[in-house]
């Protein structure tokens, strides 16, 4: 894609999406506008789907209301998403989830994901991250004289 | 008042409005432009100004009429040249003039003239929209163009009667366009809908003539 067409999709980009992926339980807030009043409503729900790229990202959401399946296609950039927050994350085969429109009830569950072993990387990442800055810094304002000392 | 652009096609998007409905646009460089050539009643028999695109590259390498073309205007050459008409009163524009894409407004009713992008010598499927026949069946009828006309009355064919040939490659205008958004700061003007031409594409976009 031309640069600059990139750079006007880019700045329509959202930066506050939690990372989440098909199986998940995602809490979509979605700005109504009524008369000239304007409230939130929240769409709780598994992702079935995650499809295209960029500012054309959508997720499908689907939840049962009343026994009655129901399923939400947002654009996860649009304006008029508030907020998405993740209630819980699912341990899935498929990245679309397709079959669960088949099932219902206790065949229609997801089990939860072990996310243990992700989180202590994340921390060991986060916290080599907070160590790190401080040694670039040192480096970056550093002669050559304290580069041997952070050999030591 | 010269109220036109030249422009080049970048390539199309979307844009997310406020109340949560897209926009299909198609992004354009427009600008900045130069006046090269005042044209006069007098002089030429009609009004215009013939703005030149000022470009990142200039052209490597110009033949000498061109050069003294843009040497009597006293501005360095453009690779692209385009007329827009103006009024015959118009006394404010002068050659040397710049032309920015701030002359739109955001929701103004344009239209933009560019070439077609060219789809060769069509059939007459592709390029009017026939039906055509039937694909199996012992169909011996697929995309031929059938009757082209009665036979001893009139014994010639109706001109303009549509029949395959060249398609595309072809000057075209689209009127009735909306300006979506002009960003002044960066030289581009997004369209709603589309445009003529693939991307990288020069257009000229005009305001719509009430």
């Amino acid at each position: 894609m031309n640069q600059t067409v990139q750079a006007v999709e880019d700045r329509q980009l959202r930066n506050d999406v939690p990372k989440f992926q098909a199986g998940d339980t995602v809490r979509v807030h979605v700005r109504i506008k009524e008369g000239d009043k304007e409230r939130t409503q929240a769409f709780e729900g598994v992702v079935i789907a995650r499809k295209h790229s960029g500012v054309r990202e959508t997720i499908t959401v689907r939840k049962t209301s009343f026994g009655v399946g129901v399923e939400r296609i947002f654009p996860l950039h649009a304006t008029v998403i508030d907020r998405i927050e993740l209630v819980r994350q699912g341990r899935v085969r498929r990245a679309k989830l397709y079959y669960l429109r088949k099932l219902r009830g206790k065949a229609a569950r997801i089990r939860e994901r072990d996310t243990r072993g992700e989180r202590a990387m994340a921390a060991a990442a986060a916290a080599a991250a907070a160590v790190k800055p401080q040694a670039e810094s040192t480096e970056a304002s550093a002669v050559p004289e304290i580069e041997s000392e952070a050999g030591e | 008042m010269v109220n036109g652009i030249i422009g080049k096609k970048l390539g199309m998007t979307q844009l997310f409005s406020e109340d949560g409905s897209v926009t299909p646009v198609t992004v354009i460089k427009a600008g900045p432009c130069i006046v090269v050539q005042k044209k006069t009643v007098n002089t030429d028999g009609y009004d215009a100004v013939q703005l030149g695109l000022v470009e990142e590259k200039p052209p490597r390498r110009i033949n000498k009429p061109t050069e003294g073309h843009f040497k009597r205007a006293g501005v360095p050459p453009t690779r692209v040249l385009r007329e827009v008409r103006t009024e015959a009163s118009d006394e404010a524009t002068s050659v040397g003039d710049k032309i920015l894409v701030d002359i739109f407004n955001e929701d103004d009713v344009v239209e933009v003239i560019g070439k077609s992008k060219g789809k060769g010598f069509a059939g007459v499927v592709k390029r009017h929209g026939f039906a055509g026949g039937v694909a199996t069946h012992g169909s011996m009828f697929h995309r031929a163009p059938g009757g082209i006309g009665a036979s001893a009355y009139p014994s010639r064919v109706i001109k303009g009667t549509k029949m395959p040939g060249q398609m595309g490659n072809v000057r075209k205008t689209i009127q009735n366009l909306r300006v979506a958004a002009v960003d002044a700061e960066n030289n581009l003007l997004m369209i709603r809908g589309a445009v003529p031409g693939p991307n990288g594409s020069y257009v000229l976009i005009k305001k719509a003539q009430l």
